[in-house]
This record gives C-alpha cells, sequence and structure tokens, in this order.
C-alpha cells in the first residue's frame, strides 16, 4: 500500500494557448501526494497552482489550455490517457475536489441532500433507503448539526461554513483516495476556517486520504502541511517537509514570501495619549431596512451598528477588526458619509460630517479620505492616472496644471514611476493600482485616511509593500490612519489600537498590544485562538 | 521583488488600435465596413455622378436598365433616372439613420441615467413612463406622430428617434444599476463630485459600449422605419429617398420591377452593413463578452 503514492505528478507541463503573457502555466511540475498527507501547494496569484489541481481533476479549459508533457498517476495509473468517459467514473468517486467558494460550487436551485444524492446516485448501486442513511450519515460525520433537516435545506439557508462542511461531505462521501481542496478557506471568517481546517484534518486522519490542499496563506499551511510545494509563474521552487520549508527555507523567493507573512508582534506603543484628537465618533447608529415589495410588506430592519463611539487621535492607526457581518465595513462608510448614518455624530475639527450641509460636507471631504478594498473596482478603467489623482483636488478649486504637476509628484511619493501617469488603471498590477489609490487620497491632503481592507485583496509579498508605503506615509504626513481588517496579523502590523467589532458593537478596545497579549473579552479570544499558524513564529530572515 | 515599484508592463497599444484589431478578427464586419463605407461615398459623390435635380425627368419612363448609357439602372414611370435617385436617397437614408438615432440615444440615456443613478421613486416614474411607450408598437405611434405634425423629412426624423427611445434607456438603466455599486463611484462621491458629474463623466463612459453597439440596430431600424413611411405614402414627397422609390414603383411592380427592387436592395445592404457593424463594435469594444 505505501509502495505506491495516491497522487504523483511526473514533469508536469501545461501550455496556454498562445498570445498569453507566458508559453506554459506550469512547468517541470514534480510532486507526490502519499495516503494520509496533506500536501500544500502554495504560491501566490498567477503561479499555476489552481491549474495543477484542474489538471489532476481533467477540467482544464481544453483544448486552449492542456497537458503537453508529463504524467499524472493515481495510484500508479496514468491518467491523461483515460476517456472522459472513464475520468466520470473516477471524479467524485477516486478522487473529489472542494472548491473555494462553496456558495457558487453548490447548486442553488437543488437541497443539500440532493445533491449528495447525487453523487451516491452515480457511483454507487444503493437504493433510496441506502443513499439516505449514508448521506446522513455523511453529514453528521462532518458535524452539521441536526442532518435530517440540513438535508432539505437549500445552500442560501444555511452558513458559509456549514456549506464548506457539505463540499466536504459531498467530497468524502465515496471515500476518495485523494482530495483536492482548492483555497477552501480563504472565502472563510477566521473562527470558521479553523473548524474547517480541523475538520479536514480529522476527515484525513480517520479515511486516510491523501489531500492535495491549495492555498496562498502560510498561516494556514503552518496549520495543516505535512509537506509543501512552493511555485511561482509555474515553475517548482522549493519542496520538502514542512517544517524545514517553514522554518529554514532555502530559495530566495520562498524567504522572501515568508518574510513578508506579517507576525504577529504589535508595533511598539507610541505615546499618543496627548496627541489631539483628529476625528471624534459618538453613538453611531446604522440599521438597513429591506426594502418591501407592493405586496410583501416591510421587512424588519437589520442593525449594522449599534451605539458606536471611538476617537482618533492625530498620527495614530485605529485597526477595527471583525469577522464578516460585524459592521466594521458600515462603519468605514458612515464615517466617510457615503452611508447616512440613523443617528451619532462624526466629529472632525469640531465640526460635525453626519449633520454638515451639502457645501460644509464637500469642504469636509478634503480631511477624510478612503483607500478602497478593490483597487480594480476602484479607480475609474476610463481614466488616466494622472486624471484620477487629481481629479479631487481639481474638483477643490485647484488650477488643472498645478493638479496634474502634484499627481505627477504624488506618484513618485508611492513610490510608482511618472511615466505611470499617462496609463490606465488597467495597464498596472494590483499592488500598483492600490498605490494609485493612495495617491488619489492623499492629494486631497486629508487628516484622516480610512483604509476598508486595502491589502486583502493582494498577494503577501505586495501586501507587506503596501502596508509598509502607509505606515510610512502616515508617519511622514501626521496622518491619521482608521484602518479596517478582518486579518488579524495585518492589524498587529500597523495598529496602534484596535476595536473588536461583533454584531454591530464594540467588545474590546485597546492599545494592539495589550489587546493581542491578554484580551478580556471571550470573543476576541476566539478570534485571536484562530488565527493561523499562530503557534508558529516566522523566522528572521535576511532578505537576499 | 523592489522597493519601489517602478516596473510597468509594457506599454500597450493605443485604445483605437486595440479596437481595430478587435474589429477586423471578424470578417463580416469588415465587410460591414466596406458596404457602409460604399453607400457614405454615394452620398458624398451623388452630385458628383449625377448632377442636378435627382427628380426631374431623364429621359423615357420605364426605360430597363442597362440599356441606356445615361442612365444604367433605368428610370420610373415618372422617367426619373434611378441611378440618381439611389444616390441621392442615400444622403436621406444616412441622414435619417443618424439623427434619429442620436435623439433616440440621447433621451435612452439621460432617462436610463438618471433613473438607473438615483433609483427609488425617480426610477419608478421614469420606468412607468417607458412602459408607456413600449406598450403602443413603435410603428404605430409613429404613424400617430407624423399623421398629427405632417410628413416632412424634419418631423419624421424626430418622430423616429422619438418612438425608438426606450431600449436604449433600459439598457442604459441597467448598466448604470450595476455600475453605480462599484467602488469607483464611492471614491468619486468620496472626493466631493456632484452627482451630474458622476453621471456623465465618470459612470456614462463606462457604460457606453453596449449603448454604441445597440446604437447600429438603431440606425438599421430607422432607415426601415422611414422607408415603410414611405412605402405607406407618408414620406417627405420633396426628397428621394429610397423608401419613396418602392412606394411608386410599387404601382409597375408587374411590369417593371426594377423599379422597387433596386432601392430594395441598397436598403436592404444599407441596413446589413449597420448590424455586421454593430457585431463588429461589440468583438472591440466588449472583448470579455465572447470569451
Amino acid at each position: 500500500m505505501s509502495a505506491t503514492p495516491i497522487l504523483q505528478i511526473e514533469d508536469l507541463r501545461i501550455s496556454l494557448p498562445a498570445g498569453a503573457d507566458r508559453p506554459y502555466a506550469l512547468e517541470h511540475l514534480n510532486l507526490t501526494v502519499n495516503a494520509g498527507e496533506i500536501v500544500c501547494l502554495v504560491g501566490e496569484s498567477g503561479s499555476g497552482k489552481s491549474l495543477a489541481a484542474n489538471a489532476v481533476m481533467r477540467l482544464l479549459p481544453e483544448p486552449r489550455v492542456h497537458v503537453s508533457a508529463g504524467r499524472i498517476l493515481l495510484d500508479g495509473e496514468d491518467v491523461c490517457s483515460r476517456s472522459e468517459a472513464e475520468m466520470r467514473k473516477l471524479r467524485g468517486d477516486r478522487m473529489a475536489m472542494i472548491f473555494q467558494e462553496p456558495m457558487t460550487a453548490l447548486n442553488p436551485q437543488k437541497t443539500v441532500g440532493w445533491q449528495i444524492d447525487e453523487v451516491l446516485r452515480l457511483h454507487t448501486d444503493l437504493d433510496r433507503k441506502g443513499r439516505k442513511a449514508r448521506v446522513l450519515e455523511i453529514l453528521a460525520d462532518v458535524h452539521i448539526p441536526d442532518p435530517a433537516s440540513a438535508c432539505n435545506a437549500y445552500p442560501h439557508q444555511i452558513s458559509g461554513g456549514q456549506r464548506q462542511r457539505v463540499m466536504i461531505a459531498m467530497a468524502l462521501v465515496m471515500n476518495p483516495r485523494l482530495i483536492i481542496a482548492d483555497e477552501p478557506t480563504t472565502a472563510l471568517d477566521v473562527t470558521t476556517q479553523k473548524q474547517i481546517l480541523r475538520l479536514i484534518k480529522e476527515m484525513q486522519a480517520k479515511h486516510g486520504t491523501g489531500i492535495l490542499f491549495i492555498t496562498h496563506d502560510f498561516g494556514v499551511v503552518a496549520e495543516i502541511a505535512d509537506r509543501i510545494v512552493v511555485l511561482r509563474l509555474g515553475e517548482l521552487v522549493e519542496s520538502g517537509p514542512a517544517d524545514q520549508i517553514l522554518n529554514r527555507p532555502q530559495h530566495p523567493y520562498t524567504r522572501a514570501l515568508i518574510a513578508a507573512v506579517p507576525a504577529l508582534t504589535p508595533p511598539p506603543h507610541k505615546p499618543l495619549s496627548d496627541a489631539p484628537v483628529v476625528l471624534r465618533a459618538s453613538n453611531l447608529r446604522k440599521s438597513f431596512a429591506a426594502r418591501g415589495g407592493l405586496l410583501s410588506g416591510r421587512r424588519n430592519a437589520v442593525v449594522a451598528v449599534k451605539d458606536l463611539s471611538f476617537a482618533l487621535r492625530r498620527g495614530e492607526t485605529l485597526g477595527v477588526v471583525g469577522e464578516s457581518g460585524s459592521g466594521k465595513t458600515t462603519v468605514s462608510r458612515i464615517v466617510t458619509r457615503l452611508l447616512e448614518s440613523d443617528s451619532g455624530e462624526v466629529m472632525i475639527h469640531d465640526r460635525d460630517l453626519i449633520r454638515a450641509s451639502r457645501a460644509d460636507l464637500r469642504s469636509l471631504r478634503k480631511d477624510i479620505q478612503m483607500v478602497f478594498q478593490d483597487p480594480m473596482a476602484s479607480l475609474n478603467p476610463r481614466k488616466r492616472v494622472v486624471d484620477l489623482i487629481a481629479q479631487g483636488p481639481i474638483v477643490h478649486g485647484v488650477p488643472k496644471a498645478e493638479a496634474h504637476a502634484r499627481a505627477r509628484e504624488l506618484l513618485e511619493l508611492v513610490e510608482l514611476s511618472p511615466a505611470a501617469a499617462d496609463r490606465y488603471p488597467h495597464e498596472f498590477s494590483g499592488g500598483q493600482r492600490q498605490r494609485i489609490g493612495i495617491a488619489r487620497a492623499i492629494a486631497m491632503q486629508p487628516r484622516v485616511i480610512v483604509a476598508d481592507e486595502p491589502v486583502s485583496a493582494l498577494d503577501v509579498s505586495v501586501q507587506a509593500q503596501v502596508l509598509r508605503l502607509l505606515a510610512d506615509l502616515r508617519d511622514r504626513l501626521d496622518l491619521s490612519l482608521l484602518f479596517v481588517t478582518h486579518d488579524l496579523r495585518v492589524a498587529a502590523q500597523l495598529c496602534d489600537r484596535i476595536i473588536v467589532m461583533q454584531k454591530g458593537e464594540i467588545v474590546e478596545a485597546g492599545p494592539t498590544a495589550e489587546v493581542f497579549a491578554a484580551p478580556e473579552h471571550s470573543y476576541t479570544q476566539a478570534l485571536l485562538s484562530s488565527i493561523p499558524g499562530r503557534d508558529w513564529q516566522p523566522p528572521q530572515l535576511s532578505v537576499a | 521583488m523592489s522597493a519601489t515599484d517602478l516596473d510597468l508592463t509594457r506599454p500597450a497599444a493605443s485604445r483605437a488600435a486595440v479596437m481595430w484589431r478587435r474589429f477586423r478578427r471578424n470578417r463580416a464586419a469588415v465587410l460591414g465596413l466596406v458596404i457602409f463605407a460604399a453607400v457614405a461615398l454615394a452620398a458624398l459623390l451623388a452630385g458628383v455622378i449625377t448632377p442636378g435635380d435627382p427628380l426631374r425627368l431623364a429621359g423615357q419612363p420605364l426605360t430597363p436598365p442597362l440599356t441606356v448609357a445615361a442612365s444604367p439602372f433605368g428610370t420610373d414611370q415618372l422617367g426619373r433616372d434611378i441611378l440618381a435617385g439611389i444616390l441621392h436617397g442615400a444622403r436621406i437614408s444616412l441622414l435619417i439613420g443618424v439623427v434619429a438615432t442620436v435623439i433616440s440615444i440621447a433621451i435612452g440615456i439621460l432617462i436610463g441615467a438618471v433613473a438607473g443613478y438615483f433609483g427609488g421613486w425617480i426610477d419608478d416614474v421614469l420606468m412607468r413612463i417607458t412602459e408607456a411607450f413600449q406598450t403602443i408598437p413603435s410603428f404605430v405611434l409613429l404613424l400617430t406622430l407624423v399623421a398629427i405634425f405632417g410628413s416632412s423629412l424634419t418631423s419624421i426624423v424626430i418622430g423616429i428617434g422619438v418612438v425608438s427611445w426606450t431600449a436604449p434607456a433600459r439598457m442604459v438603466r441597467a448598466e448604470f444599476m450595476t455600475l453605480r455599486q462599484r467602488e469607483f463611484v464611492d471614491a468619486a462621491r468620496n472626493l466631493g463630485v456632484g452627482n451630474a458629474s458622476i453621471i456623465f463623466r465618470e459612470i456614462l463612459p463606462n457604460a457606453l459600449p453596449p449603448v454604441i453597439v445597440f446604437a447600429s440596430v438603431v440606425m438599421a431600424t430607422s432607415i426601415l422605419m422611414e422607408s415603410a413611411l414611405a412605402f405607406l405614402g407618408l414620406g417627405d414627397a420633396n426628397f428621394a429617398s429610397w423608401g419613396n422609390m418602392i412606394g411608386q414603383g410599387r404601382a409597375v411592380l408587374r411590369e417593371a420591377a426594377f423599379c422597387t427592387v433596386i432601392p430594395g436592395v441598397a436598403i436592404l445592404l444599407t441596413v446589413l452593413s449597420f448590424s455586421l457593424m454593430g457585431e463588429g463594435l461589440n468583438d472591440a469594444l466588449n472583448p470579455r463578452q465572447k470569451k
């Protein structure tokens, strides 16, 4: 049994269509997954890690993207030479896949039970009763509360974590030899992520399945990997046992990646208690009234933020952390008045932003600027970079020539080439676009910058650069930052103080170092203990 | 990876060049462009090739085509030169196509943009008005308008514009409803940009591509509508339009079919060219749609 590994990829090469940015998506990939082993395939976006997974399942968008060399052996048998009909028998039966986004991977029109049942219908001769029993059994196995009722639920009726459990149940129901998990926890909150990772480990120990786990997150890697394979632009850079790669990486790229993982050590406490308060928010409330139809009547309003107060001092970074649905994004939209709040006030230098008239609001907007989450969506694709950056000042009456000249200076400040000025946003990478977004915000010479998840759409190495830039600009321009994030590692890097939000309320607030060292509220404790790989301290590496 | 992000991708080709390359890939679209160029050229050179009034007597009535050198396409029952009518008619057809399309797209953009951007009761009111227009068949409405305002070229053009704005309006509204949720709109609001500026300078350029594609369809249907009006005898008799020629040729359809066939083919080719170009424009402007 132990002689043949479950999955063996030998010298795999995947060709891309002519005109792509490189001829091969993957080259010379060698990889083995043994029984009862979790192999993590790590890489940044564009490294070809997802294509590798699809190649094993033979789900590549052929013929444009196809395997052009190498072998993929499942239990010693070549997958590449199988016919499509034979592949259908294999998929779901002997190998299964867990996708990133369970909401889109499950059919919204069918009940959960039906979808698991379908796998059994295709691959077994069990009768109705037998199948039903098996579905209930597997749902209980993945710890879904009340499997009988979950069976009849539609995907939208259960939570994200439970949907992912259903996906796992679907993958496991035939007891496959190999499971491929493509970023299965990326779309989930940290506490849910922890549960799912634990579940995957538990299932794997129970059934001796081999797992090929694809991820970009080194925290997750540290949590579950037995062995690690690092990919970069389609090439295998380094592979080896988890301990070796995580703590003694050899290749400069792996070293750079690991060095970019934010350590969980908060910055030294800055004496800020005597700095003047720049922004004071008090008693903010916001509820979303769902608009009823003509006949259905009004539905109950959902309270997103209740009674929130905080103060932001000059030069300070205040982190707002919480899971999805905690209301943290609503906070960022209220303090910039992109959303009208129900009550409360936001004072910026003794002027209330919430009740400001249109003209006052316009001048107040200069003081509080925003950096958005998605650097692609937040830049108008039809505008040149220089116009994007100069737009704000021009709206506020700065002559066009002067604003453009200043925009070009700002590009240098955010470490972009001045040649970038005349390009359009789509010509830039994600990190570069986020720099443009930052330049646009500081072009207004604000006192406060609200950053809503500014790095969560970026690769780790780029994330580190953008965070460094933000911190650097904050210190040089004496800015205050309101930093909204779900990522506690990122918060630990940058924030002087943090407030932890749950269900629209602040459950804990204080200096980052104190909150991290001794969390008082049970929710904060849960959050902190869920940070993937928290027991792994990234080694101090000198990056060549 | 350097700390400064100075490395940029290679400079992309200019927007127009990229669009032309995508357009060119669609052979049918290129054919459409060629036909359209021929029609435009005919309109431009009408005064040079067949000088003088196209409605004057040019020879024996009902001369068949290719018999007399002076009128290669023959003459109609009043002895008017058909070639001159086709060339001068191209001017009228293009004029009607372009002006009516501009009118309908302009109304459509205005209503669709306002409805889609503001939403709420403004959207409700504007959409009920749009639906009111949509419930009446557009050609019937056009007939009514022409019956009321007379069949001068101006009222026909405006009439066609007024009956065909509903589809572009709905299209623009749908685009605006998705685009207004994009973060760049929030970013502009956050800079203090006003509503009008956000609608027309931020969102509209992003909403335009499908509308431009649709404009080619509107242009084709405008030309058809004018022809249909003329066929029913409601065209502006002071101009040599293709529809007028078909309408008058109808009387002699049995003995001299060429009087209706030739302008009919002209309409067919022109409308076809717009449809083909529309498809090419779709490839050029919405490259993602086809992947």
